[in-house]
């Protein structure tokens, strides 16, 4: 595992997050190194995705600072285009365009946000569909294709965009078993080029393969942040042994 | 649903063969005056070419409302889809208002009001086609509305995560979307704007049921002259149905749904 770059990509300070009277987010704090691979594991309702989607912009956040690139998000006003953040989102339920085929899927953010050339956007994807290994779909509908391939599509899609950062949420539990690895695959591949990732995932196989850094949240808080050694070996608190436990099980 | 229309199609097939039926065998009785639209007799036939006629502006007059009633009913429905307050009020109140106006009254409003209020000179076709277009965009913005709001909200976070602007989300990934799902209601709208044409007639638009009127107030023959009207419009929509389900199968046939 190559040792992650020190300058922060990513700064999330004391970030709380309500929706109407309920805390989704309770003062949570994180720092992501450029080219550092995170993953966020916790109980379902926990804040994971809240916090990922407050990084991209989905989501605003009432106090604290978050700063993405240098740029700090300042939810009173505009959203800061998430391109010019620099930041990719991967969705667990795809969330790919039905009426477009695999290549337009791909090519409407160059094109349109990038104002690339048609013929350039088509290169750009089709390096990105060869690179997560479906070229030969690039004619097809999302309908036509399975869960792997389609999630691949999305990460691809991402790619185009070419961000600094990726985000994850979830991006396999949408999908039957024998699909996962495929995706995983493709993950590990994007993470071992260099690129800065926050995979919410309970994967913990391809966790402890590819994270430089565990985070544990729970109730809106982050409960454990460790090295992927000392997080499955020893953890602090008792709710990560326990979580731990009853997900290792399986 | 392809099930649902063949047995639909089924009984308007034969309601019209039905009533067809009963108009040529009351034609045996002597009340009936069927010379006036018998298209073997040189008179009869002249005054159906006359009744026909009318289908012309029948035709324009509800393509062009629907036309314009499509484009203003979006750009109505686009606020009422706002997070903002004052926006959707915009919407409601619109909507509201034009939806409460019966299309008769509109229809005369438009065409003896709206000159003297505005001071120009307006003509019956574009009168009727700015009545009806306004009445009905009450209505597609509605049907813009929910077709929209059944697009995922994924739709949106995925156009958010590559960069497209609201303008781009919506003409490239939202609207195409909602439109092949309302095209069914859209159809309706149009079978219900060639029936609403008729009451463009009153301010002497030469339409179907204007054209009736006044060969009904030279012939004085109101029970054949209306019946040929009634036929007349039977034909018509169920042509249109027609058109509308088979463009319904061939989206249904898409492979991308
Ligand atoms: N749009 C929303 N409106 C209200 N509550 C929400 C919304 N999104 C998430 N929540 C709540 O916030 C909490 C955290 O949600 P989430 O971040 O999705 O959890 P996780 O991804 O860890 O399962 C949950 O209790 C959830 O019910
Ligand atoms: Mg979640």
């Amino acid at each position: 595992m190559q040792p992650a770059a020190t300058r922060p990509i990513i700064i999330i300070d004391n970030v709380s997050k309500y929706f109407g009277a309920f805390q989704a987010l309770k003062d949570v704090s994180l720092e992501v190194s450029l080219g550092e691979r995170v993953v966020v594991c916790g109980p379902s309702g926990s804040g994971k995705s809240t916090l990922i989607r407050c990084v991209c912009q989905l989501e605003r956040h009432e106090s604290g600072t978050i700063i993405v690139n240098g740029v700090e998000l300042d939810n009173t006003k505009k959203r800061v285009n998430s391109a010019s953040a620099g930041v990719g989102m991967v969705f667990q339920q795809f969330n790919l365009f039905p009426h477009l085929t695999v290549l337009e899927n791909l090519t409407l953010g160059p094109m349109r946000a990038r104002q690339m050339s048609k013929a350039d956007a088509r290169d750009l994807a089709m390096r990105y569909l060869e690179r997560v290994r479906i070229p030969e779909q690039a004619g097809k509908y999302p309908r036509q294709l399975s869960g792997g391939q389609q999630q691949r599509v999305a990460i691809a899609r991402s790619l185009c965009m070419e961000p600094r950062i990726m985000l994850f949420d979830e991006p396999t539990s949408a999908l039957d078993p024998e699909m996962i690895n495929e995706v995983l695959e493709v993950m590990s591949e994007l993470a071992s080029s260099g690129m800065t990732m926050i995979c919410v995932t309970h994967e913990m196989g391809f966790a402890r393969r590819v994270a430089d850094k565990m985070v544990f949240m729970d109730n809106g808080e982050i409960v454990e942040m460790a090295e992927p050694a000392k997080f499955f070996e020893a953890p602090e608190s008792k709710r990560c042994q326990e979580f731990l436990e009853k997900i290792l099980q399986h | 649903m392809r099930r649902y229309c063949n047995i639909r199609e089924a009984e308007m097939r034969k309601a019209v063969v039905g009533l067809a039926l009963v108009l040529l065998l009351s034609g045996c009785s002597a009340t009936w005056g069927w010379y006036v639209v018998d298209p073997t007799k040189t008179t009869g036939m002249s005054n159906l070419r006359f009744l026909i006629d009318g289908l012309y502006y029948t035709i324009l007059l509800s393509v062009t409302a629907i036309l314009f009633s499509v484009v203003v009913g979006l750009l109505i429905a686009l606020p009422g889809l706002s997070e903002n307050r004052k926006l959707r009020a915009v919407n409601r109140i619109y909507v509201e208002i034009i939806r409460a106006i019966p299309i008769l009254v509109l229809i005369l409003w438009v065409y003896y009001g709206l000159p003297q209020v505005a001071n120009i000179s307006i003509n019956v076709f574009w009168a009727g086609v700015l009545a009806l277009a306004l009445s009905d965009s009450a209505f597609e913005a509605e049907i813009f509305r929910a077709g929209i709001q059944s697009i995922d909200k994924g739709q949106y976070e995925a156009s958010h995560s590559v960069s497209l602007t609201y303008t781009d989300t919506m003409r490239f990934v939202i609207l195409p979307q909602a439109i092949r799902r309302i095209l069914p209601a859209l159809g309706n709208q149009l079978v219900y704007m060639l029936k609403m044409s008729s009451l463009v007639s009153v301010i002497g638009m030469q339409e179907l049921t204007r054209k009736a009127n006044e060969l009904v107030v030279s012939e004085y023959r109101p029970l054949e002259i209306y019946s040929v009207l009634v036929l007349e419009y039977l034909a018509l929509i169920l042509c249109v149905s027609a058109m509308v389900r088979w463009f319904e199968r061939r989206l249904q046939a898409d492979e991308r749904y």
